[in-house]
């Protein structure tokens, strides 16, 4: 990596529908190693919010520890930022996203964050659909304490060490399936052209969307041996479909032929093109979902892209019932039920 | 006397009018709650003051579980050991039931089997009623014969302690209004128990109530409503929580009060949230989250709950976001006994979390107070940044207690303490989210949201500079943590002031107590004073302890720490923070499980006094 970036910048620089440039959308350096799966990401988290045109400040980054919780400092740099307790995350984004409906809440996650310590919070925020992106910075290991197995990496997968792991691994895009997840994806830090426009389709989806980003580490496991390294998934991966993301009022321009491709409409009315599906599967159908899934896994393959969606799900807010304004935006007026309606109470009581 | 085995009246004690205690043993589950709630709430209504209690298992039917009642014209509502008269409703529990009740007292049993005689104490009178005679002979399904049960030995007191009929009659209106139709049946229940005591016993007892008013305007309801109406009024929009005996009515009530004053005319929707969490680490999670993005939200727990809090609780402290948790305290360690008494979570409250961290506590004795506190809890934890941890305990929170009526001053504002709007942001320069801009070491904050370009951070647990960039740089860190000692200190001028019971010191030995104790102590200084012993005391309300506090303990020669605990927490924070010499402080503890008793604190003072 490098420690001086450029300040010069074109003064002609692409700018998006509401005059931001990409430049807007970045945050500070990254101090993590060079080569880092997780760097690729962010790049991708600014490319994706730079194209959908979303007003930085009204997107509110959460993470919990690891060297994934780290990477909200390296994107976004005009938005608030929560790095909150290890594994912990959901609760605080759930907290968040109650008070306040209207912003985007983007969160990072790591596979120890996530599959071990945050297993429970990140179970029931599936459950609860909250409304979020949940990228996992997947890198099957421990890397801020120096390499140690996460709860993600393969049965067999050899660290750096030399050692094998001997258990089996956490599959966090089974488990989003199986808990009703609405939104559930897996990519390749290595591939931006998939996880692009994946990123912008868990943004404009309306309840919990996950993705799996399997992210090398390039200190601690990305040796042979290693089922996480760069080389291996290259040679693994597996995607349901190419796919291309169209926001909302835009013309779609290509056609392809039936049968091969498919489009979904999202909540917000951007639309999904997919194309060359995966046999048999199809991303609003849960049980071909997870058939595609294990199909892949049988056979040693590492299934990317859009796994499932479902498209038209209601948030939490919904669920609960709550005003359509903001509850951190409601005044006394409307919370202090007022000295009559005490006295009443008051005379209840007696 | 219509039993058969029941000895007759032995003893006789002198009258005892509105100075009695009535307990009730009951099967858990059996619907006595209520019928034992309209005989505390009769006597209430004929102006006696009245102090019921729960003592129940952690069981939801079959074990046994007490409600005691005591009477005190005097206006004691602290716990007093000795029953005067028991209900005994609970074959399981009877044995000790009987020897509970004190010599000369009463036991009111189910005589519709004969009493066996290990049950017959000499020194006793036995009322015998058969109440499930009376219920086989009038009521055909067996659910009635349970309830009416209860309702029907509520008839044989009222006759017994004089208890105004009509009272009963108007609480039955105010129970089953909608219900119209189901009052007569009780009414009648009621007459079934007043008829066989004028068939069967001379009555009044000796022991018996007479209309006084000495209630005025008072209110009767229980800690934990108060406080969840408290958070209602307070503004809390979002509440998280996970279900622990004694606090889950906290959040039951708010939902209760919040549908009523919260729900959107017109739209039907809540301008609330509410969410059972996973486990009280999610809850005090989405309290952070809530605070963080500018709502105000609040948790409510008992001791396991804290310890769960503990890591968020220190990230809130040192992040600086603002949070309100309730500690409805019961007995530990561990899961200790969950549905009793206790105030042992002051160490862990006051000190939650890793690293150097202290938290700001308010103690609430009575409704009103939790009411109040719960109050100014969100408007301090705004105002300071920081958790405020309102402890209460089971015996406050799930009895109901006697109280001044709550009130709210029609001027008051919340304070949202020191945010930044939009215009501020774009008319300042750069802002610095952890800058002690006004010299009191509270910094201001920013909501997400409020500005495309400025006041964006990025709020963290480790550490940072005052720009909220992160850095390991030693004198950065120091001056940080010293920012937080002075806010300490900024923090102790904002906390409610001790009460103080006299004018000016009277005496050499001062008595601190809080919470719950405040009961017994009140009554304990009464006692000891008809002993000649006058003591100072002072009711703390909050930690830190403002200056007041340790100018009592500086204007005493001893003084006495009273709580309910076993290692004298309180008396323990008091020498830690005020640094004072620990020989001048002398513990007065209950840890039973029960609450404090006069009795107990007369006894242990009294005992000190003797030996020093």
């Amino acid at each position: 990596m490098t420690y001086i970036r450029p300040t010069f910048r074109h003064p002609n620089l692409p700018k998006n529908k509401i005059n931001y440039t990409r430049k807007d959308y970045e945050g500070a350096l990254s101090t993590l190693c060079a080569g880092c799966g997780h760097d690729s990401i962010s790049g991708a988290i600014i490319q994706a919010c730079f194209e959908l045109a979303i007003e930085p400040h009204r997107l509110a980054k959460m993470s919990g520890i690891g060297c994934s919780s780290k990477t909200p400092a390296y994107f976004l740099g005009n938005s608030h930022g929560f790095n909150s307790v290890h594994g912990r995350m959901p609760s605080v984004a759930t907290g968040a996203y109650l008070a306040n409906r209207d912003l985007v809440y983007f969160g990072v996650s790591g596979d120890g964050d996530t599959a071990s310590i945050g297993m429970g919070q990140f179970v029931h925020a599936i459950r609860r659909n909250l409304n979020m992106v949940y990228i996992v910075m997947n890198n099957g290991c421990y890397g801020l304490t120096k390499g140690q197995d996460s709860a993600t990496a393969d049965a067999g997968s050899v660290s750096k060490a030399g050692s094998t792991n001997m258990f089996n691994a956490i599959d966090l895009v089974g488990l989003g399936l199986e808990l009703g997840a609405t939104f559930v994806a897996r990519s390749f830090s290595g591939d931006k052209t998939q996880l692009i426009p994946l990123i912008k389709a868990a943004m404009s989806h309306p309840g919990f969307a996950l993705i799996d980003v399997i992210s090398p580490c390039v200190t601690f496991n990305n040796n042979t041996g290693s089922t996480k390294s760069y080389d291996y998934v290259r040679e693994h991966i597996e995607a349901t479909s190419t796919i291309d993301f169209v926001p909302t009022m835009e013309e779609i321009t290509t056609s392809y032929e039936e049968g091969d491709s498919k489009e979904v409409t999202l909540h917000d009315g951007s639309i999904l093109n997919l194309q060359k599906l995966n046999q048999g599967w199809n991303p609003e159908d849960k049980l071909s979902a997870m058939i595609a899934l294990q199909n892949a896994k049988s056979k040693g393959e590492i299934l990317t892209g859009l796994i499932y969606i479902e498209p038209n799900t209601q948030s939490l807010h919904e669920v609960l019932g709550t005003c359509q304004t903001p509850l951190n935006a409601l005044k006394e007026d409307i919370l202090c039920p007022g000295i009559d309606a005490l006295e009443a109470l008051n005379q209840s009581l007696r | 006397m219509p039993d058969r085995d029941g000895p007759t009246i032995r003893l006789k004690m002198s009258e005892l009018i509105n100075d009695f205690v009535v307990r009730f043993a009951n099967v858990n589950g059996t619907g006595s709650a209520s019928a034992n709630g309209m005989f505390a709430k009769a006597i209430f209504r004929m102006g006696i003051p009245v102090t019921p209690k729960n003592i129940f298992p952690s069981n939801i039917q079959g074990l046994p579980t007490w409600y005691e009642v005591r009477i005190s014209e005097k206006g004691y509502l602290g716990r007093r050991e000795g029953i005067d008269l028991m209900v005994s409703v609970n074959p399981q529990s009877m044995l000790k039931d009987v020897q509970s009740v004190r010599p000369g007292g009463y036991f009111m049993y189910d005589s519709t089997k004969p009493l066996h005689k290990e049950y017959i104490r000499e020194d006793i009178t036995y009322l015998g009623i058969p109440l499930m005679g009376i219920c086989l002979e009038q009521y055909s399904d067996p659910r009635q014969r349970q309830l009416f049960k209860n309702i029907i030995y509520v008839g044989a007191l009222s006759a017994l302690l004089d208890i105004e009929f009509g009272v009963l009659e108007q609480l039955l209106a105010e129970q089953f209004r909608g219900k119209e139709k189901l009052i007569p049946a009780n009414v009648q229940a009621l007459q079934l128990g007043v008829k066989y005591v004028k068939d069967n016993f001379s009555y009044p007892l000796d022991i018996r109530v007479e209309r006084r008013d000495k209630v005025g305007n008072k209110i009767m309801i229980d800690g934990n409503g108060a406080c969840g109406l408290g958070a209602v009024f307070a503004g809390a929009t979002v509440a998280a929580w996970y279900p622990i005996t004694p606090s889950t009515s906290v959040v039951e009530k708010f939902e209760k009060y919040a549908k009523k004053f919260r729900t959107d005319k017109v739209t039907g929707r809540k301008n609330y949230a509410i969410v059972q969490a996973e486990d009280e680490l999610a809850a005090i999670g989405m309290v952070i989250g809530a605070n963080w993005n500018g709502a105000r939200s609040f948790t409510a727990t008992s001791g396991p709950g804290v310890s769960l809090m503990n890591e968020f609780l220190g990230l809130g402290y040192f992040a600086e976001v603002p949070a309100v948790l309730i500690d409805v305290q019961r007995t530990g360690p561990s899961t200790g006994m969950p549905t009793r008494t206790q105030q042992s979570d002051i160490t862990i409250a006051a000190y939650a979390s890793h690293g150097d961290t202290k938290h700001i506590l308010l103690l609430p004795s009575n409704p009103k107070e939790c009411f109040e506190l719960t109050t100014d809890a969100f408007d301090l934890a705004e105002r300071l940044q920081t958790p405020i941890i309102v402890l209460t305990d089971l015996d406050l929170g799930m009895n109901d207690h006697m109280s001044e009526p709550f009130e709210w001053d029609k001027e008051r504002q919340y304070d949202r303490g020191k945010v930044l709007s939009a215009e501020e942001l774009e008319n300042m320069g750069r802002f610095g989210r952890y800058l002690d801009v006004d010299g009191d070491a509270i910094p201001y904050r920013t909501y997400p949201g409020t500005h495309p370009t400025k006041g964006s951070y990025f709020t963290r647990g480790t550490s940072r500079d005052e720009y909220a960039v992160y850095t390991e740089d030693s004198a950065v860190y120091i001056r940080n943590m010293e920012r937080l000692v002075k806010k300490w200190e900024t923090a102790k001028t904002l906390m409610p002031k001790p009460y103080f019971y006299q004018k000016k010191n009277m005496s050499p030995i001062g008595v601190i107590f809080f919470g719950t104790s405040t009961y017994s102590s009140e009554e304990a200084i009464d006692l000891l004073r008809e002993q000649d012993v006058a003591m100072d005391a002072m009711r703390i309300k909050a930690f830190p302890f403002n200056e007041e506090v340790e100018q009592f303990i500086d204007d005493h020669e001893i003084v006495y720490v009273i709580e309910q605990n076993r290692d004298a927490q309180m008396r323990s924070l008091l020498i830690n923070e005020l640094e004072i010499n620990p020989k001048k402080l002398i513990r007065i503890l209950n840890y039973d499980g029960m609450p404090i008793t006069a009795d107990k604190i007369v006894k242990e003072i009294t005992k000190t006094l003797v030996t020093t």
